[in-house]
């Protein structure tokens, strides 16, 4: 099991490598990060050119990469050359408030989508069935911003007419409360709803899915010939099975939402990765852009890992490969 | 009668099959895929789902009681210990995630709660050892892919013996298997047939291992009986033109043979099969005979006794020797 | 399987030892009382007829499945609806999508004047609207799923036929596009290079969408380049090419066309994202997504973020079904059932 893990680690390390230089050519060919400067009046030449200089814009990729390298590691991904501000604290503290959405909204969405999907599987063709089934696939048909946009006016609609305030629609707190409070639970409200759903429908698509598979299966059969009572068999010899591969998808899933929140944060105006990357993106803020890449993709690469080993750890046939 | 209700129609898997069991005695099924062999004995254990499968009409009786009729929990108790089952292809047959031991150790704690850990231990180990397993100790935490084809059928005879039962149903147990493990193989459960003196029934279409293991031979066909009797007699006189066309496909090794001889044409449709006899269309003894095509021919008593066969013009066939007896095959 | 089938029957009449039967071709053996007959002949007729008949029967089975998944058979009739609608756009929409009408600011949805859905805050006919975004949605998710299945089948043939190196640099490079996360690349790619224009947008996205369908592809070409049939061309002498287009490609269209379908999906839920992000099709050309966003900053307007939404929401879902109809027609042993 532990060469397992040492040897997925070890295969990582040279994707992480590769992606950085990809991000890094590639955000550096498609824009100049004097661009937006270049359009100010404000700036002259000789600033202009000073600037170049100052950041090595006039060297070749490979050695502006090496530069860049340098300022992420040492000293903790630079400052913006827009706001001359250092990244690393911003991205922290949005790295922090989107981890507190995904995590919650994810864990209930699996738990929701697993007892759902679990259901559904042993109840085939049922009403619960075919009712969830249909919302599923409303859930996979809905646009996020729709959604998103829907509840907003609800509950301004809710609030304007009945005066009550059940959910905020936009922003993470209202000031003077924390990150843990009634407040902020009133603020990601509708974001956690709205994420909920859409992964609601997955999970608990993909666990029936996986159930269907798995209740077919000889082994199954091999169960029941046993003797075994069918709740048994379900919980002992179906369940393991089926797990695996919705587990997998799950964790997958949060590692790409770290960066996919985008959608519902810009909607909510909520403080965190994507509002951010949005942010950077139309001021075209390019080393904030590589920055907030980079980490997107080592969070993908880290989630990938832990889903490997989780699925090392559930299905043993994997850990001799 | 079973049936499945498909898209295209309504299946009817089996139609017409009543035997007897004895204890201690080996009853070969043989039939082609599709002939209703699997489906009426997973039937009597309950095995079938019952959507889109339905048993509609039948008993199985068992030590005085129709299995076709008990409850669900009665008849758990029954399976896997009164009467087993070990199926045919044993690289899906058993849970990747568990450990062999677990598994054959479950079949004794679900009928024997009571019993402790370590002794169930000890009995998997026993088990393990009397179907030829190497090295049990190391072997009970292993996974099954670490077991190789042969190991695995064998983990599965033993799952099967666990509980000592009355009646073991093995269903093509080695057709997935390589033809040098289908012979060790058939060693293990002549050995499980022997330990327990259960009364087997060995369903297959390898017509060698129905002569190796065999007491007495029902040959079905669509769902249906159409001829039965002790192996000797089936594989010596068929009386059957089906049974006559299996023993005459088998290639022999002792004689020089220019062509194969298959039987023509391919299995009915099960949803809507032929009228009359439904193996007319491919029948050599027919010959477009009205009986055939109209009358669904019943068992009859053919010379000897306990020898039947559902054909109108069986007679025609008396005095008529296999090839395969008289020169060396079919020997018990 | 076999249906009642007059050919089948007139081949078993020509079974040597049936009564009308001529003596063909096969030896007729009557030794020792044996009436085993070598059904020579007649055998070659019958299984050449049986295997035809299978053949035939796989397309025909596909499609009347499909036509008996209800669901899927509306889903089709109204997606076919309303790309139509979008395709004439120019003639069904009763107004220019940029046609400002100053007196009928913000109205909500009424007949008077064919505004069925409303207008917006400058008086633009939202129906009109709302029927051009249906043509630059259904524009886009088409020329994207086509061309990414084109490109992904390609690559994917490349990669599962061919194996060894090829293979492992197709699919390592596949594995990193697909790491990165999809959509901000994407707005990152629109952000930089500038979006705005359709085409642009099509391109970009299939720059991601190819990935899936080569995946697709190359597991397909993996398995079936081990078939019998493709031992036997290549034993006849047939090329690579020929193998590959002949023998391959038909029997793996199933899980692509599905793709595909699915694809276009896709492609019209991540363009209208783009769109409402700002940096997907960008004014004067109108896209569903950038319609809803005019309906956030006009709360009390809820004409401006349902119309458009819905007719997303039906566009998506009634494609879904369609893909899922396909699915179930074309893998027999499909046995979860929407």
């Amino acid at each position: 099991m532990l060469t397992f893990i040492v040897r997925r680690v070890l295969y990582s390390i040279p994707v992480l490598i590769v992606s950085s230089f990809l991000i890094f050519t590639f955000v550096s060919l498609a824009g100049s990060p004097l661009a937006k400067l270049r359009a100010n009046p404000q700036f002259s030449q000789v600033t202009l050119h000073h600037l170049e200089h100052q950041y090595h814009l006039d060297k070749p990729i490979p050695v502006r990469y090496a530069y860049w390298v340098e300022d992420v590691t040492l000293h903790k991904f630079g400052s913006s050359l827009l706001t001359q501000q250092p990244i690393w604290p911003d991205l922290k503290r949005v790295m922090a408030h989107t981890a507190q959405l995904i995590i919650t909204s994810e864990l209930l969405a699996l738990i929701l989508g697993c007892i759902v999907g679990i259901y559904s599987a042993i109840r085939q063709y049922s009403a619960f069935d075919y009712t969830f089934t249909s919302l599923s696939f409303l859930g996979f048909a809905m646009p996020t911003f729709w959604l998103a946009l829907l509840l907003q006016i609800l509950f301004v609609d809710i609030y304007l007419k009945w005066n009550v305030r059940i959910f905020y629609t936009s922003g993470l707190n209202n000031p003077g409360h924390g990150a843990w409070s009634i407040d902020r639970l009133q603020h990601l409200g509708l974001p956690i709803i709205t994420l909920l759903i859409i992964s609601f429908a997955l999970y608990s698509r993909y666990m029936r899915a996986s159930m269907l598979d798995v209740i077919n299966m000889d082994y199954v059969r091999t169960a029941r010939a046993k003797g075994v009572p069918e709740g048994k068999v379900i919980r002992r010899h179906v369940l393991r099975n089926a797990l695996i591969p919705v587990v997998t998808v799950a964790t997958l899933n949060f590692g790409a939402l770290l960066s996919g929140a985008i959608i519902t944060e810009t909607v909510f105006s909520l403080d965190g990765m994507g509002y951010y990357f949005i942010n950077k993106l139309n001021n075209l803020d390019l080393y904030a852009i590589m920055a907030w890449l980079l980490v997107t993709a080592v969070c993908v690469i880290v989630f990938n890992l832990i889903a490997d080993i989780v699925y090392g750890y559930l299905d043993p046939r994997i850990r001799y490969d | 009668m079973v049936q499945f209700t498909t898209d295209d129609g309504v299946v009817k898997a089996v139609d017409g099959l009543t035997y007897d069991l004895h204890p201690g005695e080996v009853l070969g099924i043989v039939g082609e895929s599709g002939s209703g062999k699997s489906v009426s004995t997973m039937s009597i254990l309950g095995l079938i789902p019952q959507p889109p499968g339905k048993i509609v009409s039948g008993t199985a009786l068992f030590k005085g009681q129709d299995l076709l009729k008990m409850k669900d929990k009665d008849l758990r108790r029954v399976r896997g210990n009164e009467m087993a089952m070990i199926f045919q292809d044993p690289m899906t047959s058993l849970n990747p995630v568990l450990k062999v031991g677990d598994q054959i150790g479950e079949a004794i704690e679900i009928h024997h709660p009571d019993e402790k850990h370590k002794v169930v231990r000890e009995k998997v180990l026993r088990l393990m050892r009397l179907v030829g397993i190497p090295n049990p100790e190391t072997r009970i935490d292993q996974y099954p892919h670490e077991f190789s084809g042969g190991m695995r059928q064998r983990a599965m005879i033993a799952m099967a013996m666990a509980n000592e039962p009355a009646v073991l149903i093995a269903d093509e147990p080695t057709t997935a298997l390589d033809v040098t493990i289908q012979a060790q193989v058939l060693e293990v459960l002549k050995k499980a047939k022997e330990e327990t003196n259960a009364a087997t029934i060995l369903i297959t279409h390898d017509l060698g291992l129905v002569a190796e293991m065999a007491d007495r031979v029902i040959v079905m066909y669509a769902g249906k009986i159409v001829e039965m009797g002790d192996v000797f007699t089936i594989f010596s006189a068929p009386r059957h033109p089906y049974t006559v066309g299996l023993m005459n496909s088998l290639p022999r090794l002792t004689v020089d043979e220019d062509w194969l001889r298959p039987i023509p044409g391919q299995p009915p449709s099960l949803i809507t099969p032929p009228p009359g006899c439904a193996f007319h269309p491919r029948c050599f003894l027919s010959q477009g005979r009205a009986a055939c095509r109209e009358q669904v021919p019943e068992l009859r008593p053919v010379e000897g006794a306990n020898h039947v066969s559902a054909c109108h013009f069986a007679d025609e066939l008396v005095g008529e020797a296999s090839k395969l007896v008289g020169s060396g095959a079919g020997d018990r | 399987m076999t249906e009642p089938n007059p050919t089948l029957d007139r081949a078993l009449e020509q079974t040597p030892g049936h009564p009308t039967a001529p003596v063909v071709g096969g030896e007729e053996v009557i030794g020792g009382g044996d009436r085993m007959i070598l059904a020579d002949t007649a055998d070659s007729l019958v299984y050449e007829h049986g295997l035809e008949i299978k053949a035939r029967s796989q397309w025909a089975y596909a499609r009347r499945r499909f036509i008996r998944h209800r669901l899927a058979m509306v889903s089709l009739v109204i997606v076919t609806f309303i790309f139509l609608v979008g395709a004439f756009a120019p003639h069904i929409a009763p107004y220019r999508y940029d046609q400002i009408d100053l007196n009928n600011i913000l109205h909500p949805p009424t007949t008077q004047g064919h505004h069925y859905f409303g207008t917006d805050s400058i008086g633009r006919d939202y129906f009109s609207r709302v029927i051009y975004g249906i043509r630059t949605s259904e524009t886009v998710g088409l020329f994207v799923a086509f061309l990414s299945t084109a490109i992904g089948l390609v690559v994917g043939a490349i990669a599962g036929y061919y194996g060894g190196w090829i293979d492992n640099l197709l699919m390592r490079i596949t594995d990193l596009v697909l790491t990165l996360p999809a959509l901000a690349i994407l707005l990152t790619a629109s952000a930089l290079l500038g979006g705005g224009d359709k085409w642009r947008i099509s391109l970009i996205l299939v720059f991601f969408f190819w990935t899936t369908v080569a995946r697709i592809a190359r597991g397909q070409f993996l398995s079936l380049r081990e078939k019998e049939y493709v031992e036997a061309a290549k034993a006849a002498g047939s090329g690579d090419t020929r193998i590959m287009f002949r023998h391959i490609i038909p029997n793996m269209m199933g899980p692509i066309v599905v793709t595909g379908t699915l694809a276009v999906a896709s492609a019209i839920l991540v363009e209208a994202a783009l769109a409402f992000l700002g940096l997907g099709i960008k004014p004067p050309t109108p896209a569903l997504g950038a319609l809803v966003v005019e309906g956030q900053t006009n709360p009390q307007a809820w004409w401006l973020t349902v119309f458009p939404g819905l007719t997303l929401l039906i566009i998506v879902l009634c494609v879904n079904f369609v893909g899922d109809g396909l699915r179930d027609a074309l893998d027999p042993q499909q046995r979860v059932r929407a």
